[in-house]
């Protein structure tokens, strides 16, 4: 059960290649699989024993053996620790990934969500025995309808995209109570692939509608498409600001004209940082917009989940909703979990139970904190962030659409890479050693070799100085024909660049013990 | 205000490198009836112990799972999660990281989910899973979407044994696509006639064991008539700890094994987050939803992995994605892994005989009250009993006596004739005298 890494080294094995006896470098310690680590007969919890009794499985019984190694709880935290030291995250440095809004964590944040009257209880618990809870996630809801200034809010959609087909199936639900089958969804060329993904999901006909030479949207092209599917438009779905970083300036037309078409304007909300309690898209004619908690109102990634994605709907909208629907009464918070129940039309059900009520407690905990005033705040210092760095670095990397004001977030392209041997993402990989995450590299797809950079309002100005410094001093050396430490890079993360053509070409994607030990098991 | 790091003069400084006077020029694209004079009517911004003090208020009207006698299941567990899961998972560098598109500087959370993908499918009885669902639910409903993909088909049958909640949102995803969905009545002690509605036309057979209603199923014969006719069979669980004790799904033949991992490694919270279970056949890779990481070596040869098989996903395939899942559920996942990593095969197996064992003793002790009947024959941790008269107000009353007895079947399932049935769920959290309290109480209650 040995991996290359774990080769008893001898000390004819101590070459150069090998500087230390145990191929550790100090604080860099490798790991192997927890496979290759565990052993029979060890446990890292203890439980308790049972009288004997008759078990009434119903020849149930499981048959097949389950081969899962245990550590102590000693070797399991050492384990998960050391593993946890090869990765890069928010509380090490900037993560500047466009679109992804990754600003700081609140730790109080996590402390309220682990309260027992919020961790410990069930989802199907007698309504008299959580009306605290009913009650966070009505508040929770009521702060977003606020923020937005729409209608109402689906609370339970369980991440971004999960909220986009919630907005998406309120649309379609719209329509059939209009008497409409209507098919064609228009998507900008800049969208997030979502964006289609779930238009096609629910057979609707994406359309794409081209970029601006700005990298805006201009409302006669929405119009003339609209003309084009005469009868047909059921929605358009746009991200504002923009995946270009930029405030879509004729938003009202785009969305006046979406209207008059008879469809709806569903809103990627993923960029609501930049607009936080400076503008609120009810008042700008959207019709569904879903929120990502864990953008926006911060609730931790978690290494990619859980997020939340609550849809805030327009009055159009609002009574087409998902279950459950919760709503305050004169004898406190009702929840209503079956269509028998209530007078709306919901479409459905997203989800078992209410949603991610532990992200619930954190972006109200976050919302709290900041307030009105903190809010706003957060979105100028977000939109003050991004344009420092765009200052910082507009003469000497190339901005496809220098028009605008950027948002919350920067788009560069590679043009200013053209003559160096350096691409996108050899540039990104040099960031990785200076000790940075790099920025959303290749989208949006609307520019060659985007690099898009979103500081978050987390960031102090001495850390956006040394960020920006070090990638003046990185594209100086790109411009200087220094390739190596571009086409090698990274040369000091926990691994080399990895084979991704490969792994796809032949997945592993579990392990399996080594041939030797599987045939020694079998002719045990 | 605590979270942002600028002074006044810091942003001063900003705006006269940036080249403006004022932050609003930078929103300078918004129209300028729209831009906000000032802030939104909410309150203003409070202390850490301002915060901690309302929260603290909201938490307290809630009744906790660990307050007192506890025996509501239904999809979500009230287990015991060892001390040490919760402080691995709120390691920065698990906590504050993002999806792992750089690999180089995600080897912590890819390893951890190549781990989570072999547990899976060791657990499931198949040969690979995804790196997570959302939830339980979810994962359905994506596997009833992967079936119609492989069969090309586009109806499913679900079992009458299906959560309510999981039926609902499998029919509402089928609806939304044009799909068929033949759901079947509600089956508590799992007598349907699946087999009869197993036929050339059918993507896909979708039936839970243990039911919703505790019953445990045998998928075999399901199994050899779906293979009979090209449906696959997907086989769905809400208590992933039964898979301890009970044959897993993959070797009793099912195509698609989806299910609720939140017992392992994660608190009830209400309904979520929590983690879905997806596994399958190797050879259904390509059609799967989810993220998927794979093993691979970087330019030194040095073993490391990747997320992998990204052309099925949305950010590339757009509008031919076989999903638009575009997160998973990471630190769920990590939590699942991590408890699973602490229990082993052999601590999962006493844990799931100590949790039929606390059921049986509850349901013996529940069953000799005169007027209750526990109704399912066969069951793990949890089972169904039929009591005299209304259920809901039954559980309410027992409520109001400290003890949370189950779930009404009535809640879920209005209008079906079951109006007397509560679903009861015993784990290891399950003290005998919890067991007596709950069957004294439920006795003078009748």
């Amino acid at each position: 059960m040995v991996n290359d890494d774990h080769l008893a080294p001898s000390l004819a094995t101590l070459k150069p290649k090998r500087p230390t006896f145990s191929g550790n470098k100090a604080l860099e310690i490798s790991e192997p699989l927890l496979f290759e680590l565990g052993r029979d007969g060890v446990s890292g919890v203890d439980i308790e024993e049972s009288e004997a009794f008759t078990p009434r499985l119903g020849g149930q019984e499981r048959q097949a053996a389950l081969d899962l190694p245990a550590l102590s709880e000693p070797e399991a935290m050492r384990h998960y620790v050391r593993l946890s030291q090869k990765n890069y995250a928010i509380d090490m440095g900037i993560y500047p990934l466009g679109s992804c809004t990754m600003k700081h964590n609140p730790r109080l944040n996590e402390e309220m969500a682990r309260l027992p009257g919020f961790a410990d209880i069930h989802p199907l618990q007698p309504v008299d025995t959580v009306q605290g809870a009913l009650e966070l996630i009505h508040e929770c809801g009521r702060y977003l309808c606020t923020l937005t200034g729409m209608a109402s809010v689906a609370m339970s959609p369980k991440a971004g995209a999960h909220g986009e087909l919630c907005g998406m199936m309120s649309v379609k639900a719209a329509l059939a109570a209009r008497g409409e089958d209507r098919r064609t969804v228009l998507v900008p060329a800049s969208a997030h692939g979502t964006n289609p993904a779930t238009a096609a999901l629910l057979g609707f006909k994406v359309v794409t509608v081209p970029a601006g030479e700005d990298g805006t949207v201009a409302a006669e092209m929405v119009r003339e498409i609209c003309a084009k599917h005469e009868g047909d438009v059921a929605a358009l779905m746009l991200t504002n600001p923009n995946t270009c970083g930029l405030f879509e300036p004729q938003i009202v037309a785009i969305a006046e004209a979406i209207h008059e078409a008879g469809g709806y304007f569903y809103c990627d909300g993923a960029n609501l940082n930049a607009i936080l309690g400076k503008v609120r898209p009810g008042d700008l004619g959207v019709d569904a917009m879903h929120i990502n908690l864990h953008k926006t109102f911060s609730t931790p990634h978690g290494g990619g989940g859980p997020g939340a994605g609550p849809t805030v709907l327009s009055e159009a909208l609002a009574p087409f909703a998902p279950l459950p629907l919760i709503a305050k009464t004169e004898a406190g918070y009702r929840l209503v979990e079956t269509a028998e129940d209530c007078e709306e039309k919901p479409f459905g059900r997203m989800t078992a139970f209410h949603g991610q009520m532990g992200m619930f407690v954190r972006a109200f905990a976050w919302m709290l904190s900041h307030g009105a005033d903190g809010m706003r705040q957060v979105a100028e210092d977000a939109v003050l962030n991004a344009n420092y760095v765009r200052a910082r670095l507009q003469d000497l990397m190339s901005l496809p659409f220098p028009d605008h004001p950027s948002m919350h977030e920067v788009l560069f392209d590679e043009s200013f890479l053209e003559e160096t041997e350096v691409t996108t993402l050899d540039f990104a990989k040099a960031m990785i050693d200076e000790g940075f995450h790099p920025m959303t590299m290749y989208f949006p797809l609307v520019v060659k070799g985007a690099m898009l950079i979103e500081p978050t309002e987390s960031e102090s100005r001495a850390s956006l100085d040394l960020f920006t410094a070090t990638l003046r001093d990185l594209v100086m050396a790109a411009t200087a024909g220094d390739t190596s430490r571009f086409v090698d890079a990274p040369r000091f993360a926990p691994r080399r660049r990895l084979d991704e053509t490969s792994a796809a070409r032949k997945p592993v994607l579990r392990w399996t013990p080594p041939s030797g030990e599987a045939d020694a098991e079998a002719a045990e | 205000m605590r979270y942002l790091p600028h002074t006044d003069q810091d942003r001063a400084d900003m705006l006269r490198v940036i080249g403006v006077e004022t932050i609003d020029e930078l929103f300078r694209d918004v129209p300028a009836d729209k831009l906000l004079k000032e802030a939104v009517d909410l309150p203003r911004h409070k202390s850490e112990m301002e915060v901690a003090r309302l929260m603290r208020r909201l938490a307290a009207k809630n009744r906790a799972a660990g307050d007192g006698p506890f025996f509501l299941g239904a999809g979500a567990y009230h287990h015991h999660v060892p001390a040490s899961v919760d402080h691995i998972i709120q390691r920065s560098e698990y906590l504050t990281s993002y999806t792992p598109y750089q690999p180089e500087i995600s080897q912590g959370t890819l390893q951890t989910l190549f781990e989570f993908q072999t547990q899976v499918a060791e657990l499931t009885g198949t040969e690979v899973a995804n790196a997570s669902m959302y939830d339980g639910s979810t994962a359905t409903a994506e596997a009833v979407l992967m079936a119609c993909r492989v069969t090309k088909r586009s109806k499913a049958v679900l079992s009458g044994g299906l959560h309510p909640q999981y039926r609902e949102v499998v029919e509402t995803l089928a609806n939304m696509e044009d799909d068929e969905c033949i759901s079947l009545p509600p089956d508590p002690k799992g007598g349907e006639d699946l087999l009869a509605e197993i036929s050339e036309d059918v993507a896909c057979v979708v039936v839970q064991s243990p039911s919703f209603y505790g019953q445990l199923i045998d998928l075999k014969p399901l199994a050899v008539r779906c293979r009979e006719k090209g449906v696959l069979l997907i086989s769905v669980f809400t208590e992933v700890v039964s898979l301890g004790l009970i044959e897993p799904p993959g070797a009793q033949g099912a195509d698609i094994v989806v299910g609720e991992g939140q017992s392992i490694g994660n608190a009830l919270s209400f309904g979520g987050p929590y983690v879905g279970l997806f596994a399958t056949k190797q050879k259904y890779i390509r059609q799967m939803p989810g993220r998927l990481c794979g093993e691979t070596r970087d330019r030194e040869g040095k073993r490391g992995y990747v997320l992998t098989l990204n052309t099925r996903e949305q950010h590339i395939r757009r509008d031919k994605a076989t999903s638009n899942i575009c997160t998973n559920s990471g630190l769920c996942a990590l939590a699942f892994t991590a408890h699973m990593t602490l229990l082993g095969g052999d601590g999962l197996r006493k844990l799931a005989l100590r949790n039929h064992e606390r059921a049986c003793r509850l349901a013996d002790a529940l069953g000799a009250i005169s007027g209750v009947e526990v109704v399912n024959e066969s069951f793990f941790n949890e089972f169904s009993i039929r009591v005299p008269g209304d259920a809901a107000a039954l559980v309410e009353k027992l409520a109001d006596a400290g003890i949370v007895a189950g779930l009404p079947v009535s809640r879920l399932e209005p209008d079906c004739g079951l109006d007397d049935l509560i679903v009861v769920a015993a784990t290891e959290t399950a003290t005998d005298d919890d067991i007596a309290a709950y069957a004294s109480a439920l006795a003078a209650a009748l």
